[in-house]
C-alpha cells in the first residue's frame, strides 16, 4: 500500500495554504487530493474582486487569489491528484479515494488535514412550501453555471437570503441583463458585508427586504413566481403581508454548511454550532494527527483568514509528523454572553504557541459592547466594539504570557457597559 | 443632499452629504473614513467591474476579466457592452490586456485567469 | 402516421409498467404511452414506498385481494429485477385507550384478509421493538410482512425489463382521444395515431378521463394530495419498522418509515384537490404533517429534513380498485382508482390484467422471455475490492459526480443509455439517486447537465429538470461560440 506523511483532503484555498505551510515546515511527502478537475476550489467561480487585502495587500479576484497559491504549490512541486474524490477516511488515517485515472486507491498517512470546504443549504432545508419547478438554484450553482460554463440561468430573479454569494449574484445577473426584483432576508439584518449591499444592491437599485421570506413557490415546469411575506420576531410569516413576485428564477443564499461527511467516520467531537469538528489550539481534532482548517472547520467570510488558519494547520501537522508531538491536556474555551462559538474550542496551555488566534461569531447585531476574555474567572481582556454582527467573524489573539497558570478555564463573551 | 451608507466597516453609518458653497459637508459619520468615503461617492464614485468574456481554443469556455483599476460608476454598463461584444483566443495569462481602454475610461480590461490552449 | 399494436398501455406508472412487463411474456406487439418525459413521473414517483402487509382493506375487495397477492409476489420480483426490497415490518400505533377497539378490528380484518404473523403488542412491547416510539403508545398492531421498496426502482426496473422483452415505450406522448374501430381502437395522441386491438387504461389520476373517451359507465377520480418530508440518511435508522397511526376515513394517516435507500420519510397528508397536474406542498399541510408524525415518535429529528414533496393518489368514488374489462367496451381494460395499496398491488394487478388480455387475444407465452434484469451497479455500496475492480473495467466509475450519494459518472452514463433511459435530471435522480442527497443537487446540477448534453447530443440549453418547459438555462452569455 502506498503511504504519505501528510494527506490533505481538498485543494481549495485551505488545502493549498496548508500544503505550502507543511512543506515549508519541513514535510517533503505531501499529497493533495482534489475532487474537481482543477485546483482552487470555489475561488474559481468567484470572479468578483475583494480577495487578498490581508494576505497580499491588494484586491484580487477569486481566480487571481487561487492562482497565486497554485503557482506556489507548483513551484514547491507538491504532488496533487485531480478528479480524486475521497470516499472514506479512518481513525488510523487510511484514506480511500477514487478517480478516473487512478481507480480506487488506499493510502496510509501519518497525518491528515481536512480541508473539504462547505456547501450551500438547499431549499429543502428551509421546507418552503409550493411546487418544485426548474429555476430554483442555490446561488453558488447559478454562479458556476454563469461564470464557469457561460450560461444564463434566468431573466427575472428573486434572491432569498442576503449572504454574500447571493448579493454578488444579484450584481452579476444584473450586469448580464437579468432583472433582479428583490433580495429577501429572513433576519432583521443582512448576513452579507456592508460593502456588498452597497455595491451589489444599492448601486443597481435592487431592494433588500429584511425580515421577509419566501412562503410559496409557484409554477409547474419552470418557476413562474414566488410569494414573499414579512416575518415576525419569531421568524414566522405574518398573515396579510403576502406579496406576489413574478419571476423565472429563485436564487437561494441561505447559509453554508461545513462538509463533514467524511469526518463523521472518525468519530470525533463535532460542534453543534459550527457543524465542524471541535479542535484545539493546534487545529487538531480529537483524533490525533487529524487537523482541520477553512470552511470545513467553520464558515469564514474572508478567504484571507482561511489561508491564515490553513497555514497554521499545515505547520502543526508538520510538527506532529516531524516531532511526534502528542496532544497535551486541554482547557475548554467557553463561548457565552452573545458569543455563539469559538474556534479553537480548547487550548493546551502548556504546549500552546506564544499567541493563539481565537475566532468567533456573535449571535445577534450588538452595538457598543465589549468583547471580554476571562481566564480562571478573572477578566484579562476587554475590547470595546462599536458594532458586532453575526455576519462578521471576530477574533482575539491570546498571548501565552497573559494566561494565568495553572489555567483552568477560558471564557469569551460580550458585555454591555 | 444625498444619503449614503458607509462601507468602511460593519457599523454602516447612515451618511448625509450636503453641498454648501461648492464644498461638501458630511453628517452622520463616526470616523474620518466616513467623510472621505462620502465625498468620493458624491464627487466621483468608482467601481471595479468584473465579468467574463468568451474564449476560443482554450481549456474552458469563459475567461474571467476585470478592469485594472476602478472606473467611474456611470460607465459600468458601457463597459459591460464592450465585454459582451468581444471574444479572445487562448492561451491567456493573468494580467494579459484584453481591451486597452474599456468604454473610453482609459482603464484596461485584464484577464484574471490563466487559460492554456486546449 | 399510424402504427398498430396488439395492446396499447396508457400510462407509464408502476401499474402500466407492471402490466406491460407481464404482457411482454406473450407473443404480442405492445406499446406503452406516457405523457411525461419519463416513466414513473406521476403518482408512482411520490408515495410512501411501502409494501403493505394487507390488513387495511375490507375483506373481499379488490384492494384486499391484490394487496395480499402483491405483497407475496414482491420478494421474487425484487430478486428478478435486482431492486431493493426489505421486509422491515410495520406497526400501527394506538395512541389512546379509546383506539383499542379499532386496533382489534384492524387485527381481525388482517386475519380475514390472510395476512400472516399479525400480533397485537402492548405499548412497552412496541417500544422495546422501536425505542424511539412515543410514550403515549398504548398498543400496536405488528405485521412482520410489511415491507419497503423504492417506487422509482420498481417502476423503472419493470419498464426496462418490459422494454428488453419488446415493449415499445412512447414517451412525451399524450392521449387526446380514443375511438372504436372494427378490430379494436384508434388512439389519437399529440404525436400520432395508434391502432390497438386492446387498450389498457393505467392513467392514474387521469384514468377517468381516458375511461370517458370509450365508456359510458360512471367513473370519477379525485386527486387526493399527500405531502411528505424526506429526512437525511443520518436519521434513517430512527425507526426500523414502518410506523402508522390508526387509519382514518381519508387513508392510512401519517407514517414514519425508513426508505429502501436508508432515509427517513414522514407523510402523507390527505387533501382532496381539483388540479391533477399541480402538486404544490402547502405550509398548512407540512405543519400538520410534522405535528402528526411527532405524535408517533419522540423528538422527531426535523432538523434533518432535506426536502419536501407531494404526490396525488387516484381516489375513485367507489373506494376500491377498478380492475378488468370495461362493461360497455370490449377489449378496453382498466386499472383505475389505484391508490394505496397500489404500489404493493402492482405486480398482482399486472399479472391479473395480462392474463385477462392474453386469454382474450389468445396470445401464447414466448419462449425467449427474459425475466431478469440487472441493476446499474451501486458503487458506493460495494466492498472496496469489487469497487476497485469495476473502476478498472470502466474508469468512469471512478469519477464521482454526486458527492452526497457518491454517484459516479459511470452510473449516470449507464442510466442515460439503459433501455427507457434517463433524459432529464429527474430521470437520472430516480435511476441512480444523483441529486437525491442532502445538498439536493446543488453541486452536481451543472455536471449532470453536461453529461446529459454530451450523451444525448443536445445543447445545454435544452436540458430539462423533467418535461419540456422545465429547461434549467435561459440562454448563453454573449460572445460565446
Amino acid at each position: 500500500m502506498k503511504s504519505h506523511d501528510l494527506i490533505i483532503i481538498g485543494g481549495g484555498p485551505a488545502g493549498l495554504a496548508a500544503a505550502l505551510s507543511a512543506r515549508r515546515a519541513g514535510v517533503q511527502d505531501v499529497l493533495i487530493l482534489e475532487r474537481d478537475h482543477v485546483l482552487g476550489g470555489i475561488l474559481n467561480q468567484c470572479i468578483h474582486n475583494g480577495f487578498g487585502l490581508h494576505t497580499f495587500k491588494e484586491e484580487l479576484t477569486g481566480p487571481e487569489y487561487a492562482a497565486r497559491f497554485i503557482a506556489q504549490v507548483k513551484e514547491e512541486n507538491i504532488p496533487y491528484r485531480l478528479g480524486a474524490t475521497v470516499i472514506s477516511i479512518s481513525r488510523e488515517k487510511l484514506v480511500t479515494y477514487v478517480s478516473r485515472e487512478d481507480g480506487l486507491v488506499q493510502v496510509q498517512a501519518k497525518a491528515l488535514i481536512l480541508a473539504m470546504g462547505c456547501r450551500e443549504r438547499p431549499r429543502g432545508a428551509l421546507n418552503i412550501p409550493g411546487s418544485r419547478p426548474a429555476g430554483i438554484f442555490s446561488a453558488g450553482t447559478a454562479q458556476r453555471l454563469m461564470n464557469i460554463e457561460g450560461y444564463q440561468v434566468g431573466k427575472e430573479v428573486v434572491i432569498l437570503g442576503s449572504g454574500d454569494i447571493g448579493l454578488i449574484m444579484a450584481r452579476r445577473m444584473t450586469l448580464e441583463g437579468a432583472k433582479v426584483k428583490v433580495v429577501a432576508e429572513l433576519m432583521p439584518y443582512s448576513g452579507g458585508l456592508k460593502r456588498n449591499i452597497v455595491q451589489c444592491l444599492d448601486d443597481f437599485g435592487i431592494p433588500l427586504k429584511l425580515s421577509h421570506t419566501v412562503v410559496e413557490i409557484h409554477g409547474k415546469e419552470r418557476l413562474t413566481g414566488i410569494t414573499l411575506a414579512q416575518v415576525d420576531e419569531n421568524r414566522r410569516p405574518i398573515a396579510g403581508t403576502e406579496e406576489y413576485y413574478a419571476c423565472d428564477t429563485l436564487l437561494l443564499s441561505v447559509g453554508l454548511l461545513p462538509e463533514n461527511e467524511l469526518t463523521r467516520a472518525l468519530d470525533v467531537t463535532m460542534s453543534r454550532v459550527t457543524n465542524g469538528p471541535e479542535v484545539d489550539d493546534r487545529l487538531q481534532t480529537d483524533c490525533e494527527g487529524v487537523f482541520a482548517c477553512g470552511n470545513v472547520l467553520h464558515v469564514h467570510d474572508l478567504v484571507d483568514y482561511v489561508s491564515e488558519e490553513a497555514a497554521l494547520a499545515g505547520k502543526n501537522a508538520a510538527a506532529y509528523i516531524l516531532t511526534q508531538q502528542t496532544a497535551g491536556k486541554t482547557v475548554p474555551i467557553t463561548a457565552d454572553g452573545g458569543v455563539r462559538y469559538t474556534v479553537p474550542q480548547k487550548l493546551d496551555p502548556e504546549n500552546m504557541a506564544d499567541s493563539v488566534t481565537i475566532r468567533f461569531r456573535v449571535a445577534d447585531v450588538y452595538r457598543d459592547r465589549y468583547i471580554c476574555v476571562y481566564c480562571n474567572g478573572e477578566r484579562i481582556r476587554r475590547i470595546k466594539k462599536r458594532v458586532l454582527a453575526p455576519g462578521e467573524m471576530e477574533q482575539v489573539i491570546l498571548k501565552k504570557s497573559e494566561l494565568k497558570q495553572p489555567l483552568a478555564s477560558i471564557r469569551i463573551c460580550t458585555e454591555v457597559e | 443632499m444625498r444619503e449614503l451608507t458607509c462601507i468602511g466597516c460593519p457599523l454602516g453609518c447612515s451618511l448625509r452629504v450636503f453641498e454648501e458653497d461648492g464644498n461638501l459637508r458630511v453628517e452622520g459619520n463616526t470616523c474620518p473614513r466616513g467623510e472621505t468615503y462620502a465625498k468620493n461617492e458624491v464627487l466621483c464614485p468608482k467601481r471595479t467591474v468584473t465579468s467574463t468574456v468568451a474564449i476560443r481554443g482554450g481549456t474552458v469556455n469563459r475567461l474571467s476579466v476585470r478592469t485594472q483599476t476602478d472606473i467611474p460608476k456611470d460607465r459600468i454598463f458601457a463597459c459591460m457592452e464592450e465585454i459582451k461584444a468581444i471574444s479572445v483566443d487562448a492561451p491567456v495569462m493573468i494580467g494579459d490586456v484584453v481591451l486597452p481602454d474599456v468604454a473610453g475610461t482609459g482603464v484596461a480590461l485584464i484577464a484574471t485567469k490563466n487559460v492554456p490552449k486546449e | 402516421m399510424r402504427k398498430n399494436y396488439d395492446v396499447a398501455v396508457i400510462g407509464g406508472g408502476v401499474i402500466g409498467c407492471a402490466v406491460a412487463r407481464e404482457l411482454s411474456r406473450r407473443n404480442l406487439q405492445i406499446c406503452l404511452i406516457e405523457k411525461g418525459e419519463d416513466v414513473c413521473s406521476g403518482t408512482s414517483k411520490a408515495n410512501s414506498g411501502i409494501v403493505h402487509a394487507g390488513f387495511d382493506a375490507k375483506p373481499g375487495t379488490m384492494k384486499a385481494k391484490m394487496n395480499l397477492l402483491g405483497s407475496r409476489m414482491m420478494p421474487r420480483l425484487a430478486e428478478e429485477l435486482d431492486i431493493r426490497f426489505k421486509r422491515n415490518g410495520s406497526l400501527v400505533l394506538c395512541l389512546s385507550e379509546d383506539g383499542l377497539p379499532a386496533l382489534k378490528e384492524l387485527y381481525e380484518r388482517g386475519v380475514k384478509n390472510g395476512v400472516e404473523g399479525l400480533k397485537i403488542l402492548s405499548g412497552d412491547e412496541a417500544r422495546e421493538k422501536e425505542p424511539n416510539l412515543s410514550e403515549n403508545v398504548v398498543a400496536a398492531l405488528y405485521a412482520p410482512t410489511g415491507g419497503i421498496v423504492c417506487p422509482f426502482e420498481l417502476t423503472i426496473a419493470l419498464a426496462e425489463n418490459a422494454c428488453v422483452n419488446g415493449v415499445e415505450f412512447r414517451r412525451n406522448e399524450t392521449v387526446t382521444g380514443i375511438s372504436r374501430e372494427e378490430d379494436g381502437y384508434v388512439i389519437t395522441t399529440n404525436m400520432a395515431q395508434i391502432g390497438a386491438k386492446c387498450v389498457v387504461n393505467a392513467a392514474g389520476v387521469h384514468a377517468d378521463e381516458i375511461h370517458r373517451m370509450v365508456s359510458n359507465t360512471p367513473m370519477h377520480i379525485t386527486p387526493r394530495k399527500g405531502d411528505y418530508c424526506l429526512l437525511d440518511k443520518e436519521v434513517g435508522g430512527y425507526v426500523s419498522c414502518t410506523v402508522f397511526q390508526l387509519p382514518s376515513a381519508l387513508g392510512k394517516g401519517v407514517l414514519v418509515t425508513p426508505t429502501a435507500h436508508g432515509n427517513l420519510l414522514i407523510g402523507p397528508t390527505a387533501t382532496d384537490v381539483e388540479d391533477k397536474e399541480q402538486t404544490p406542498t402547502t405550509a398548512k399541510e407540512l405543519s400538520y404533517l410534522t405535528k402528526t408524525a411527532a405524535q408517533s415518535v419522540r423528538e422527531l429529528p426535523l432538523r434533518s429534513v432535506i426536502t419536501s414533496f407531494s404526490g396525488l393518489r387516484a381516489h375513485e368514488d367507489g373506494d376500491d380498485f377498478i380492475i378488468g374489462e370495461a362493461p360497455d367496451a370490449e377489449n378496453f381494460f382498466e386499472a383505475a382508482g389505484i391508490e394505496s395499496p397500489g404500489l404493493t398491488s402492482a405486480p398482482a394487478i399486472g399479472c391479473y390484467l395480462a392474463k385477462l388480455i392474453a386469454d382474450k387475444l389468445g396470445a401464447e407465452e414466448k419462449t425467449d422471455f427474459v425475466p431478469t434484469r440487472k441493476a446499474i451497479p451501486r458503487l458506493a455500496e460495494l466492498p472496496v475490492g469489487e469497487r476497485k475492480a469495476l473502476i478498472e473495467e470502466n474508469p468512469l466509475y471512478g469519477s464521482i459526480v454526486c458527492r452526497c450519494e457518491q454517484i459516479s459518472e459511470g452510473e449516470i452514463v449507464e442510466a442515460i443509455h439503459r433501455p427507457v433511459g434517463a433524459v432529464s435530471l429527474d430521470g437520472i435522480k430516480r435511476r441512480v439517486r444523483a441529486g437525491m442527497g442532502r445538498c439536493q443537487a446543488g453541486f452536481c446540477t451543472p455536471r449532470l447537465m453536461e453529461i446529459l448534453a454530451r450523451e444525448l447530443h443536445r445543447p445545454m440549453e435544452e436540458i430539462c429538470k423533467n418535461v419540456s418547459g422545465s429547461e434549467l438555462l435561459t440562454g448563453t452569455l454573449e460572445g460565446r461560440k
